[in-house]
């Protein structure tokens, strides 16, 4: 929390890969998801392949292994589930060390853990080598919605902010005796939460305020964009175009 | 009124006659003020909490539109047709900077006001260098705000307005959480201006180390309106106001800056 660096997924760099515009890398990372999750589950080999794409990117970009595994865990909780799968899944059984596990719910397990870990490695090397700020750019230049480019932006500002707010109540909390456990003090963090929620709203009427005040009406005023060259968007197509080829195999073969 | 200068023959920076407010729900702020300050005067709003000088701040650049009365700034009324140039003209800082700085960057900050105005490119630039320079933050132009100090974050706030180039720069409480350094650094940064300044404050030694003229703003009127040192040795005034001089503050004995 408070002052940190720019933001705590991104690693400062001069690679080529943090060079290239933020749209092109945004596309990009698009374009290769959307073909991982296209892939048949039982073309193993062209995971392989991809996780191969994902380090030669990485290597590019000097993020260093041990940078990338440490973010990796992030998907923990979300491919628990996955874990799950081959021992409630129906179909046909089969045994290993003593455990009756289903064919199917393997399969499963397998296509949830490769194609999650995949995306979020991609993303995590995009957030590593793309400042925050040039990312909202990069949305906006996409031509995504406006309001919702605005409303991530402000997020990233205010974060910090309302946090200090949360940090200082609970401290206050604390201070007048409040102990943290236990059942019947779980009214306290719904109020606290409550109390958030409600200074963030007056905080954003404020803001608003200021706005108005330096002339705002309703669009924030587009200063400078970035435009990306042929080789920019070439160099960019290389991952998705490369994926598309082992997918294309992976269909085939 | 009696104390302002000789009518100039361009127009005062800000004029308000006969203002009247009721918010909706019926609580009434302003009862008629009327003040005018001349060009590059600065001036102190003083008054104690509810009396109204947020609300009379909001009129000043059209975020409330007056119930009875008007206000003009450099000879343009305050309505709507003129809005846009109104408040370019009328630089609020506001007095918590985390609500005046909104976007992810310094410079980007400093550009907002001037870009809404139509600015691009070099000239956009050129502006948002100036503006930070007077400030002194010029080398902090691409950080991000909330990772600056508190006295940092208010001259970027300055900066912001100052970037608009406006005819009158009004101050909500520009001293309060500052500690004395920052404090000093504002007061020469705002001495240095060439700029109409109303800022708005109960911190009395602040008003007048700055602001040669003070008007007390009290239950929606105009009080008083004097040279600040007068209105301050007056015990019997500020005590009808809720005003008090910080512990062993004497105002006659302070040498002014600007004397």
């Amino acid at each position: 929390m408070g002052a940190g660096h720019a933001h705590a997924l991104y690693r400062h760099g001069r690679s080529p890969v943090h060079r290239l515009p933020a749209h092109c890398k945004i596309v990009a990372l698009s374009a290769f998801v959307l073909i991982v999750v296209a892939t048949p589950r039982e073309a193993v080999w062209a995971f392989g392949a991809y996780a191969g794409l994902l380090t030669a990117v990485a290597a590019a970009a000097r993020v260093p292994p041990g940078f990338l595994l440490r973010r990796l865990l992030i998907e923990v909780p979300f491919v628990a589930f996955a874990v799950l799968l081959p021992f409630i899944a129906e179909g046909p059984r089969v045994e290993w060390l003593g455990l009756s596990l289903s064919e199917s719910g393997l399969w499963s397990a397998w296509n949830i853990l490769a194609k999650g870990t995949l995306g979020v490695a991609g993303s995590v090397l995009l957030a590593a080598t793309t400042e925050l700020r040039d990312l909202l750019l990069g949305l906006q230049r996409l031509r995504l919605p406006s309001l919702l480019v605005q409303i991530a932006a402000f997020m990233v500002r205010y974060l910090d902010v309302v946090a200090g707010e949360l940090r200082r109540m609970r401290i206050a909390q604390l201070s007048r005796g409040h102990r943290p456990r236990g059942l019947r003090q779980w009214s306290t963090p719904a109020r606290t939460a409550g109390a958030l929620f409600i200074r963030s709203y007056e905080r954003g009427e404020r803001v608003h305020l200021a706005m108005l005040s330096r002339g705002y009406t309703g669009t924030m005023p587009v200063t400078r964009t970035r435009t990306a060259g042929r080789t920019q968007w070439a160099a960019t197509a290389a991952l998705p175009g490369v994926a598309l080829a082992v997918c294309l195999m992976g269909w085939t073969l | 009124m009696s104390t302002a200068p000789a009518p100039a023959p361009e127009p005062a920076s800000l004029e308000v006659s006969g203002l009247a407010y009721a918010y909706p729900d019926g609580h009434q702020a302003l009862f008629g003020v009327d003040l005018t300050v001349a060009r590059g005067q600065r001036v102190a709003l003083l008054g104690p909490n509810g009396a109204g000088k947020t609300t009379l701040v909001l009129h000043l650049n059209g975020i409330l539109t007056a119930g009875a009365g008007r206000v003009s700034v450099g000879g343009l009324p305050v309505s709507p047709p003129h809005v846009a140039e109104i408040r370019r003209r009328v630089g609020i800082v506001f007095q918590d900077p985390d609500d005046q700085l909104f976007m992810p960057t310094v410079a980007e900050d400093v550009a907002f006001g001037p870009a809404n105005a139509g600015l691009r490119g070099a000239e956009l630039d050129a502006r948002v260098h100036e503006a930070l320079r007077t400030v002194g933050m010029a080398d902090a132009a691409h950080r991000p705000p909330h990772h600056l100090s508190f006295g940092q974050r208010r001259r970027v706030a300055v900066a912001t307005v100052l970037a608009m180039r406006p005819e009158i720069l009004v101050l909500d409480e520009p001293s309060s959480n500052l500690d004395p350094a920052a404090r000093r650094e504002l007061a020469d940064i705002l001495r240095g201006l060439d700029v109409t300044v109303l800022m708005v404050t109960h911190d009395l030694p602040y008003a007048l180390e700055l602001c040669p003229r003070a008007v007390i703003l009290s239950d929606g009127v105009i009080a008083a309106d004097g040279p600040t040192r007068t209105l301050l040795c007056d015990a019997e005034l500020l005590r009808a106001h809720r005003l008090e001089l910080p512990f062993g503050f004497d105002p006659h004995a302070v040498a002014l800056p600007d004397a």
